[in-house]
């Protein structure tokens, strides 16, 4: 099983995100579960989301502490909220930024882990034309933790977009672009100095 | 065929009411439950049902307006949570007391205060003697499968009561997983059309609805409900036995979980018990006898049979997930426990309030009620009989 939590401010879509991962992963024939901590929700607070990914229904419902994965949606985050808490250490840290894994890992204090950092707003507008961070955090995440193979993941993604967006089908071809970029454009660094 | 899906809670509850179509939906939205009649709107604007959807003012309003179709003699349904089922508490015992068969979908959420929008029972517990049939699920595959059995068991011309369908709010009633739904058909075809018997319109025979009950008929009324009340636990299982056979899944009073030769077991309703199966499972890798009884059916309360599940036990834990504030323990504790007063062997027995306002309950928490279970084994003792746990101590 998989165990993956989301962080990011409200409105910013992480819940949306976690919910695209699930998507994704039920396509691919696992078991899945989505679900986001709900509070007194503003705009701009700090949320968490949730995954777990698995081969076998997954009966536990509390939230998860022990992360294999974190996804962080907005970097302002690493100043307030410790998202590297609990996260494995065998696990990964996925960042939305432009800077570098080595600079990502100053401001993650004694965390010894892989990180990973994925320029969604640069992705987003290329192929997008607008800053949408969910589609290539989704990648970055498949990328990474290869909870979905690749092909697999494209394949189904695109199959999802056409019905999604039945009535839009000029925004399909950008947002495949978008996934595809993206995955091939996470930068890694870390104790395994695995590179994608 | 089943239809493999994901979902979450609320979805599957606006599924199967979109695959039943009853004939009125009164809403009103509170959160987590809002999302119910936000899906059914759409599926009343795509004309996907011919249900006559009436947007109300308050949750007594909209209680109200179930209680008067049914009474005209059709299908009434809606959905609250919190506060709102605590404003349909008046309308809750009118149509229980009427033995008008409305189906409500409750996401389950605290009470105020402090205001808090996260899940516990205070709200569907609170209403334990409104004469209402409660059903408490684990997962959204299960709110949806008690879901498709609601209105056979409440319409039943022996129970003929109505029926809570409850969910735990964001946990279930927003959790995406995986379900199994069945086809609309095959879902029309299992609940069948109401047909009642008498009702309100009904032109060869009209039926007075609501009359007043002096003291020489009052009394009657009410243990003619409480004998229907009785005579559900038979109708939810025949409906069960139907269900299992159309369907392909069980259900029965409550779940047991590799019980077999268990020593000590904790007793609960909803998500948690999911949880608490997998501390099970670790445990019992460990050689620990442990094992989990899920409540399913809290109205009518299966006490006899509970008690004959646990009477073979050590220690058993009640885990309960609304205070009560009975200074004894909550209501599941208070429930579970009165039955066991006459029988010749039971275990000692604790109660744990936990999880309230939507406080995490984890596989460690429910692990570290079994070392309480298992000291409570070895010594005897059971220590504090009635306590709270997952808070915060002053100073933390």
């Amino acid at each position: 099983m998989i165990e993956i939590r989301w962080h990011g401010r409200g409105g910013q879509g992480a819940k949306t995100a976690s919910q695209l991962l699930a998507d994704a992963a039920f396509m691919a024939g696992k078991f899945v579960q989505s679900f986001p901590e709900y509070g007194p929700e503003r705009s701009g607070a700090p949320i968490t989301a949730y995954n777990r990914i698995s081969d076998e229904r997954c009966n536990v419902h509390s939230n998860i502490y022990e992360p294999d994965y974190v996804a962080v949606v907005d970097e302002t985050l690493l100043e307030s909220v410790d998202v590297t808490a609990g996260l494995k250490p065998e696990g990964a840290v996925i960042v939305n930024t432009a800077k570098d894994p080595g600079e990502i890992r100053r401001e993650l204090g004694d965390y010894a882990g892989r990180i990973y950092t994925i320029d969604a707003r640069k992705i987003s507008l290329l192929t997008l034309g607008a800053y949408f961070p969910n589609t290539p955090m989704l990648a970055a995440v498949v990328a990474v933790s290869g909870c979905v193979e690749k092909e697999q993941f494209l394949k189904d993604m695109e199959g999802s977009f056409r019905h999604k967006f039945e009535k839009k089908p000029q925004v399909i071809e950008g947002n495949l672009k978008c996934l595809s970029l993206s995955m091939d454009s996470v930068k890694g660094t870390g104790t395994k100095g695995v590179s994608i | 065929m089943s239809i493999r899906e994901r979902l979450s809670g609320n979805e599957a509850v606006a599924t199967a009411m979109r695959q039943i179509e009853p004939d009125v939906f009164a809403m009103f939205p509170i959160t987590p439950s809002t999302e119910i009649p936000q899906y059914f709107a759409q599926y009343v604007a795509d004309g996907k049902v011919d249900t006559e959807f009436i947007c109300v003012e308050s949750e007594h309003s909209a209680m109200s307006a179930c209680l008067g179709a049914e009474a005209a003699g059709v299908r009434a349904v809606t959905a609250t949570s919190s506060a709102g089922l605590s404003y349909m508490n008046e309308v809750l015992f009118v149509a229980a007391s009427l033995r008008l068969p409305v189906v409500l979908a409750v996401s389950c959420r605290a009470l105020t205060g402090p205001i808090n929008i996260n899940h516990d029972y205070s709200d569907s517990l609170a209403e334990r003697d409104s004469g209402f049939i409660q059903l408490y699920a684990e997962n959204n595959q299960e709110v949806y499968d008690n879901y498709l059995m609601a209105h056979r068991i409440a319409e039943h011309p022996s129970v003929r009561l109505p029926l809570m369908v409850c969910e735990d709010g964001f946990i279930t009633s927003h959790a995406i997983e995986n379900i199994e739904l069945e086809e609309d058909g095959a879902v029309k075809r299992f609940v069948g059309t109401y047909q009642p018997e008498n009702y309100l319109l009904k032109e060869e025979n009209p039926l007075a609805v609501g009359p007043y009950g002096v003291s020489a008929y009052y009394m009657e009324a009410r243990v003619a409900q409480a004998t229907a009340m009785m005579n559900a636990k038979k109708v939810i299982l025949e409906v069960a036995k139907d269900f299992e056979e159309t369907f392909g899944r069980h259900y029965g009073f409550f779940e047991e979980y590799r019980m077999e030769d268990a020593e000590c077991a904790i007793v609960l309703m909803g998500s948690s018990a999911g949880t608490a199966k997998a501390a099970v499972d670790e445990l019992r890798a460990e050689g620990v006898k442990a094992g989990v009884i899920k409540v399913r059916v809290f109205r009518p309360f299966p006490g006899e049979e509970l008690a004959k599940a646990l009477s073979p036990l050590k220690a058993v834990a009640v885990l309960d997930k609304s205070e009560g504030f009975s200074a004894n323990g909550g209501p599941l504790f208070a429930e579970t426990a009165s039955m066991m007063i006459n029988l010749d062997e039971r275990p000692k027995m604790i109660d744990i309030v936990y999880g309230l306002g939507g406080r995490d309950f984890t596989v460690k928490a429910a692990k570290a009620v079994f070392e309480r279970l298992l000291g409570i084994v070895k010594t005897g003792e059971t220590g504090p009989v009635y306590s709270h746990m997952g808070q915060r101590e002053a100073g933390e």
